[in-house]
């Protein structure tokens, strides 16, 4: 078994797929952070911006939108980052991936908000914070703490949605799992427990350190 | 809206009869004006042409059975609950619809809720010096020796660094007030800050109330508490199904109610 290590660029490819997550997830809870802003503002019209990004993006493959990010964006609008195509790949996979986990960290944000009294946001507006203001100091703040658990959730999913990348040609660990059993059969069961132990280990301690920061950071009442 | 005089009942100054209990003013200076305020929830008229001066140190009690309004009356005077006609003035100042403008204006507005509302996720002294380092822009030291020094004032200096959740509800109620201050209101309102107090921690908040009452804070309190009223108030407003009943001196009122409706919700909670 040792040897597909040294055959397949294995180390490679699962930082490749450690780096998809990362970034993603980074993008995603800025992305999904702003939409959140928009989705709980007064202003009625980036209300529906925002609905409306949510419905559509959630409820799109994300098969579709990695490829869409690969022949709308590259091929077609020509919106190349880099010279590299493997490189040019990667960063649009990770906007495909960003956009469309931003969608699910809305809504956990969006149900973070809800577990913040009314009067949290009535306190901060009648000391005179302006709508920006208590949305950064008081209502964010608590959101966040409250949406812990479903941030995580959308994290683990995440973390293993990074293996649509692989249909834009992004070299990530499914991606290497294929082209390792198609030269390598005999070792098919060891190829799969590979992969499989490498998501658990990154997905694991996601649950583990959600699980213990929102009894930690709970917002007593 | 043109700005009638109304009943001068409404707008007396000075209370006639006995002397006023607390802070006498000796010229009234207008310190929140409503003018024709109407309101509506759904079909509900839950404020009905609310004409109402409150005078600059004036301590101003409003009382009516549940549902009469008062809450909204109070919620009104700094925008957290909209109206649909009418005018109020805050120093001069009418009330902004929304914005900076208004956020400006809220400032100078202390506010006390039923429910403390302190921020849960701050500590007690993150609590006060919020407001006067975001709006006011003071630095920290300055709002941290201030808030200390209202928390002495209130009685709960020892809790600074606690978290609102470790507090029993009165001394939640008394950072809350603090928090009001910090800000250094020209008004403060209060919607039924002891409501939702058990028993044995009401007198510790009225306490608060009528010290402040007594060192010339404008203030509008929403109560049941009888005894504040008698106490601290300058004026009584009855409010009964969105209207301004009636308004008297406590005294005055606690006696010879003129109202029938006055007289029924006296003989209510009076009788026990």
């Amino acid at each position: 078994m040792g040897d597909l290590f040294t055959t397949f660029n294995v180390v490679g490819a699962l930082g490749i797929t450690l780096l998809l997550t990362l970034f993603s997830a980074l993008g995603a809870l800025v992305i999904g952070t702003l939409v959140a802003i928009m989705r709980v503002s007064p202003v009625a019209f980036l209300n529906t911006v925002g609905a409306a990004f949510v419905n559509i993006v959630r409820n799109t493959p994300l098969t579709l939108i990695i490829v869409f990010c690969n022949i709308g964006f590259i091929t077609n609008l020509g919106l190349s980052v880099s010279t590299d195509i493997a490189r040019n790949n990667l960063v649009w996979a990770i906007v495909g991936l960003s956009i469309y986990h931003a969608a699910f960290v809305c809504e956990s944000l969006r149900s973070g908000v809800n577990t913040v009294p009314t009067g949290q946001a009535e306190a901060a507006r009648s000391i005179g914070l302006t709508f920006g203001q208590s949305l950064g100091a008081v209502l964010l703040p608590q959101a966040f703490r409250g949406a812990i658990t479903p941030l995580g959730n959308t994290l683990i999913a995440l973390t293993k949605n990074t293996t649509v990348a692989t249909a834009i040609g992004v070299a990530e660990i499914s991606g290497l799992m294929k082209e390792m059993i198609e030269f390598r059969s005999d070792l098919l069961i060891p190829i799969f427990l590979l992969v499989a132990f490498y998501f658990v280990l990154l997905t694991l301690p996601i649950g583990l350190v959600t699980t213990h920061l929102s009894t930690k950071l709970a917002v007593k009442r | 809206m043109p700005q009638e005089s109304t009943d001068p009942s409404t707008h007396a100054a000075v209370p006639e009869g006995d002397e006023p209990p607390l802070a006498a003013q000796s010229v009234f200076e207008p310190m929140v004006v409503m003018t024709g305020v109407n309101k509506h929830f759904g079909p509900l008229h839950v404020l009905r042409d609310i004409d109402l001066t409150i005078g600059r140190g004036e301590v101003v009690v409003v009382l009516g059975p549940s549902g009469s309004g008062k809450s909204t009356l109070c919620r009104a005077i700094n925008r957290l609950e909209t109206f649909e006609t009418g005018t109020i003035t805050v120093d001069g100042q009418a009330l902004p619809e929304e914005g900076k403008a208004l956020a400006q204006l809220r400032s100078d507005v202390g506010m006390v809720f039923q429910s403390f509302n302190l921020f849960a996720h701050k500590t007690i002294l993150d609590n006060i010096t919020l407001g006067p380092i975001k709006v006011r822009r003071k630095s920290k030291a300055e709002a941290e020796a201030k808030a200390r020094e209202l928390l002495d004032r209130v009685g709960v200096g020892e809790q600074a660094n606690k978290f609102p959740a470790q507090l029993s509800g009165g001394q939640q109620q008394r950072v809350a007030i603090a928090r009001s201050l910090a800000m250094e209101p020209k008004v403060m309102l209060f919607d039924e800050p002891t409501s939702a107090l058990d028993p044995e921690m009401v007198n510790e908040v009225l306490d608060v109330m009528t010290e402040l009452a007594r060192s010339g804070m404008t203030m509008v309190v929403v109560t049941h508490e009888m005894g504040f009223a008698r106490r601290a108030a300058n004026r009584v407003v009855f409010m009964a199904e969105g209207e301004i009943v009636e308004v008297a001196t406590p005294e005055e009122f606690f006696t010879h109610p003129k109202s029938t409706r006055a007289k029924d919700f006296l003989s209510k909670i009076l009788t026990h």
